[in-house]
């Protein structure tokens, strides 16, 4: 029964709140909506919008250091705009997460995704983030809380790809 | 103009136990060194432009503390967007001190956009920090205290200093993990 089972956002916020992680940053993406709006209804929690993906790497890394886990959700785009950011956590080995929705891979129709979809796993990896993937929603609970811990214990940088595939292609229509 | 290396280290030497300070990469964090070593402190080597966001992150994470940044004019400009997020997740105990020399110094001196039409006062008043002001001599000292210590923030102050280099002071590690480290342990969480 395809009802039966809750959005997948539920999942990754149910991780959010298990891990203890009380900032959410974002440049938003259709794709984490729904997440979004779990997060800005829980009071423990504070959302932060940013002007550039970036921004959320020194933010996140900041955060860390004053004592508080957070996750940074871009879309595939944003990954290119947090390259050199990614430095700071990987020379200070501060454990840091990023939720990445996919754009530009499984159905695209917006031709402009998809130079940074195809770039995002190589990007990440070249700056040594270990990249997760998801394809099936049953998965995205343990598939999240697999990379948050493996930010978190061995100090080191996680993405979680969240796929086109699962997330769904939005056809555009003119007019 | 102010002389920034001995008006940093005078901010220093007066600091409160509540304070915590951070410096953008370039000549800030030489500055910030040239205090002497102090765990309380965390200067960037490099991620030009994260400073601001760091601090955010941190002044958001540590409330009861004051957190104090240190940055250059070129860290500033690299993201300026981040001042608009400040303004918009308001954090009462951050003071951004950008140490405008209108030059890159760090890198040969080239003029950045200070040195031509851009004011960082006005872009941090229409981003919407409204405790914003330009202070351009030793004698400033104490409205900088003030801010630092007692008015609400965020703020941002730009400190317009001269442009000339100064010797590097080393931090206590170029490990960033180090660095972090010896800053975190000063911190509860
Ligand atoms: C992304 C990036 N671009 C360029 C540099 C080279 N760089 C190092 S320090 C610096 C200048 C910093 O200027 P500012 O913040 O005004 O510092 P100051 O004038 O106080 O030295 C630059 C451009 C860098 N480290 N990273
Ligand atoms: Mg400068």
């Amino acid at each position: 029964m395809e009802g039966a089972i809750k959005d997948w956002r539920n999942d990754i916020y149910k991780v959010f709140k298990e891990l203890d992680i009380t900032m959410v940053s974002h440049v938003p993406d259709a794709g984490h909506t729904p997440l979004i709006n779990l997060c800005e209804k829980d009071n423990e929690i504070d959302v932060v919008t940013l002007t550039t993906e970036q921004d959320g790497v020194g933010l996140s890394c900041g955060a860390f250091a004053g004592g508080r886990k957070s996750a940074l959700l871009m879309q595939s785009s944003g990954v290119g705009n947090c390259i050199n950011a990614l430095a700071l956590p990987n020379i200070c080995r501060i454990p840091f997460l990023t939720l990445v929705s996919m754009r530009g891979e499984w159905g695209e129709f917006v031709p402009w995704q998809v130079p940074m979809g195809l770039g995002t796993p190589k990007v990440l990896e070249a700056m040594d983030v270990k990249v997760f993937r998801t394809d099936y929603k049953e998965e995205v609970g343990s598939t999240v809380d697999a990379a948050a811990r493996f930010a978190f214990n061995t100090n080191r940088s996680a993405a979680v790809l969240l796929s086109q595939k699962m997330i769904g292609a939005k056809q555009f229509k003119n007019g | 103009m102010i002389e920034r290396r001995p008006f940093v280290q005078k901010i220093l030497k007066n600091r409160q136990s509540n304070l915590r300070v951070v410096s953008g990469l370039g000549t800030s964090t030489w500055d910030l060194m040239s205090g002497g070593d102090d765990k309380a402190n965390f200067g960037f080597i490099g991620a030009m432009g994260q400073a601001i966001p760091f601090a955010l992150g941190l002044a958001m994470a540590q409330p009861d503390l004051r957190i104090l940044l240190f940055t250059g004019d070129g860290d500033t400009l690299m993201s300026l967007g981040s001042i608009a997020t400040v303004a918009n997740h308001p954090v009462t105990n951050l003071t951004i001190v950008v140490m405008d020399n209108e030059s890159y110094v760090e890198t040969g001196s080239q003029p950045t956009a200070t040195a031509g039409k851009t004011d960082l006062e006005i872009v941090a008043k229409g981003s919407g920090i409204s405790n914003s002001y330009t202070i351009k001599n030793e004698k400033d000292y104490d409205r900088l205290i003030k801010t630092i210590y007692e008015e609400e923030g965020p703020s941002l102050v730009v400190a317009k200093c001269q442009a000339k280099a100064t010797p590097l002071v080393f931090p206590h590690s170029f490990d960033g993990s180090v660095s972090i480290n010896r800053f975190m342990s000063t911190l509860k969480s």
